[in-house]
């Protein structure tokens, strides 16, 4: 009878467990605070980018649609785009959402429990220890999704006018939709990265027993996770496309650089600098940063044998890229809360 | 049956061994009071029992065999924390709905019949009533879960004297009345007299005393002699804990039912039960332990 220990469902004399539906209240009457809290937040920063969007997006409509674009009421409209709201510019600000949300739901959910030690109440019920757990995690999971689904939905509409196909040649801001602060707001990966953030929270409160020390942990592991993989991983979910052109859209997503001689691997990703000025003519190598000064470098360089490669990632691979990095921040996710039930069924309390 | 049996079962924490090498059966139907020093590995061995804590060593099953902490076991068992651990932002209300969707039982009329006659009021949140009405919404959740054996972690140390008796009394008409066994630990040995049946006196992480306690009063006497003979009777006697004040010496004796013993011109006094925990308390190299427990022991050993 005793090799029963463990998770099982059916107890030794047949006896039906607690059905699950009931965590739902408990779930609700335990977190509501924290999860209002939650919403009000969201609820206030979503009202606010709606009200400053709809702003961002006439003022790139007006942009847009200004012919002439050299006259002065364009330049206007143009520059009135282009300086719209620079604190939510290329959406740096809103990189510390998931985290922020998955800290604050997910490391309370057993490190406050652990903390004031009401875990030996919720524990020793009859509903059973893993299964509190498993219930409490998932339904707050579904929750915190549901909250960052919601908000990755306005986020696109925000930064929309950004991937216009046309910018470039209107001088508009553009971005790629692979961008590193842009890419993870929309889409599906937004809602994944702030359940990996829960994720990471609840097993720091497992693990840590305390809340502020578990709230810094998970930031702290949230935000070298994401760095690591905006920086090193997520470029290399698919095989870069590589090209000598050099009118490459502002769309894609360009991941490295270097040049070549007759063929062969010569300098990455700059040649030094006195080499422009022993090929090039000294008009050509001049002060300018212009594109086409620029070119006109490039085209000095092709002249003695050199060729200048782009790696990059086009932006039609965006919903692909959603996928793969959604789909094993999801399975990532999955392991952190099945470690998290593990802690607590099987650490000494 | 018995509501809990150890075998060999031992917690380390880190180096320390919190409780070693403890076998025990307590039989159903008692109210069984677990005794000993701050230190002394009672909140470890209820822990154990209810599956917080998992044994280091041996084994511990609960309820005729089931396996501490499995489903059937915490379906059976009420345990109220030491320290009372209530959410203390949740209404007492709240505490008795949140108790009753974790539950196959609860019996919320009779939950909220208890807290109307202790004056507590349902609306308001836990963590602002007193330390002694915690404690007793603790033990009507607990109750109201019609458990078979309620265990309780100190639970009169919150509670003035009054509420002590109140509290008490609620546990003893319990267990009477509904047949609940009932295993509490505490370190104030006079709240047990008036109440406990089988006495487990632990020590230093050891079972030191286990035993009902109409037997352990049986099994000991006070002798009471001149104290110039009792270095040559101690040799001869099963002495637990020797006294002497002048020219008398009062010696805590085992009997082992064998009365004869007592010598010539010396009395012999029936013991209280905080006499004789105080004794054995007194005394850690000194056991009291019964048959069952013993032979277990072996059983595991070979």
């Amino acid at each position: 009878m005793s090799a029963l220990a463990g998770p099982v469902l059916e107890g030794p004399n047949g006896l039906r467990p607690v059905p699950w539906q009931r965590m739902a209240w408990v779930t609700w009457r335990q977190h509501r605070f924290a999860v209002a809290g939650m919403a009000l937040f969201l609820g206030g920063l979503a009202t606010y980018l709606w009200i400053i969007g709809r702003r961002l997006h006439h003022a790139y409509a007006a942009a847009i649609a200004c012919h002439s674009a050299s006259s002065v009421a364009c330049v206007d409209a143009i520059s009135e785009f282009n300086s719209l709201y620079r604190f939510f510019l290329g959406g740096y600000v809103l990189q510390p959402l998931p985290a922020l949300i998955g800290a604050f739901i997910g490391a309370p959910l057993l490190a406050r429990e652990l903390e004031t030690g009401t875990f030996r109440y919720a524990w020793t019920q009859g509903f059973g220890r893993w299964r509190w757990t498993l219930a409490k995690l998932i339904l707050l999971a579904l929750v915190v999704v549901a909250a960052a689904a919601a908000m990755s939905v306005l986020f696109s509409w925000y930064y929309r006018p950004y991937f216009g196909a046309g910018n470039s040649a209107l001088a508009l801001r553009a971005w790629s939709p692979l961008d590193a602060y842009l890419f993870d707001l929309r889409g599906t990966a937004f809602a994944a990265w702030t359940l990996v953030a829960f994720a990471i929270g609840a097993l720091a409160g497992a693990l840590i027993r305390q809340v502020v020390a578990a709230l810094a942990a998970t930031l702290a592991a949230y935000t070298a996770l994401a760095i690591a993989v905006g920086m090193f991983l997520r470029q290399h979910y698919l095989a870069p496309l590589a090209t000598t052109r050099l009118n490459l859209p502002s769309s894609a997503w360009i991941v490295g650089q270097w040049w070549t001689k007759d063929g062969t691997f010569a300098y990455a990703p700059w040649p030094p600098g006195d080499l422009a000025f022993r090929l090039c003519p000294p008009s050509v190598v001049g002060q300018g940063k212009s594109t086409s000064q620029f070119n006109a470098v490039i085209q000095c360089f092709n002249r003695h044998g050199y060729a200048f490669w782009h790696h990059y990632q086009p932006a039609s691979r965006f919903w692909t890229f959603q996928a793969i990095e959604s789909g094993w921040l999801l399975a990532l996710s999955a392991l952190l809360v099945a470690a998290t039930v593990w802690v607590v069924q099987h650490r000494a309390a | 049956m018995s509501v809990i049996e150890a075998n060999g079962l031992g917690k380390r924490f880190g180096s320390t061994w919190a409780l070693r090498d403890c076998s025990l059966a307590v039989p159903a139907g008692h109210v069984a009071a677990l005794v000993g020093p701050n230190g002394a590995g009672k909140t470890t061995l209820l822990n154990l029992a209810v599956g917080l804590v998992t044994p280091t060593v041996g084994s511990v099953t609960v309820l005729g065999g089931q396996a501490a902490g499995s489903p059937a076991a915490l379906d059976g068992i009420a345990f109220v924390a030491q320290d009372v651990p209530l959410y203390g932002n949740l209404s007492a209300a709240d505490m008795l709905h949140l108790t009753r969707n974790l539950n196959r039982h609860f019996d919320q009329r009779a939950a909220e019949r208890r807290l109307a006659e202790l004056d507590i009021p349902l609306k308001r949140k836990a963590g602002r009533l007193s330390g002694g009405q915690q404690a007793q919404l603790a033990l009507t959740l607990a109750l109201a879960r019609r458990p078979r054996l309620l265990i309780l972690d100190e639970p009169m140390a919150m509670l003035d004297p009054v509420a002590r008796h109140n509290f008490m009394a609620t546990v003893l008409t319990t267990a009477v009345d509904e047949g609940v066994s009932v295993l509490l630990s505490s370190h104030v040995l006079a709240e047990l007299e008036r109440v406990a049946d089988f006495l487990v006196l632990l020590s230093h992480g050891r079972v030191q005393v286990a035993g009902e306690v109409d037997e352990l009063l049986a099994g000991h006497r006070v002798l009471v002699g001149p104290a110039a003979e009792a270095d040559r009777y101690a040799e001869r006697l099963a002495v637990v804990h020797a006294r002497s004040g002048g020219a008398q010496a009062h010696l805590l004796v085992r009997m082992n039912g064998d009365a004869a013993r007592v010598p010539p011109g010396w009395d012999a006094h029936p013991v209280g039960l905080e006499e004789l925990a105080l004794a054995y308390l007194r005394e850690p190299d000194a056991a009291a332990l019964p048959g069952p427990a013993r032979r277990t022991v072996t059983a595991v050993a070979g």
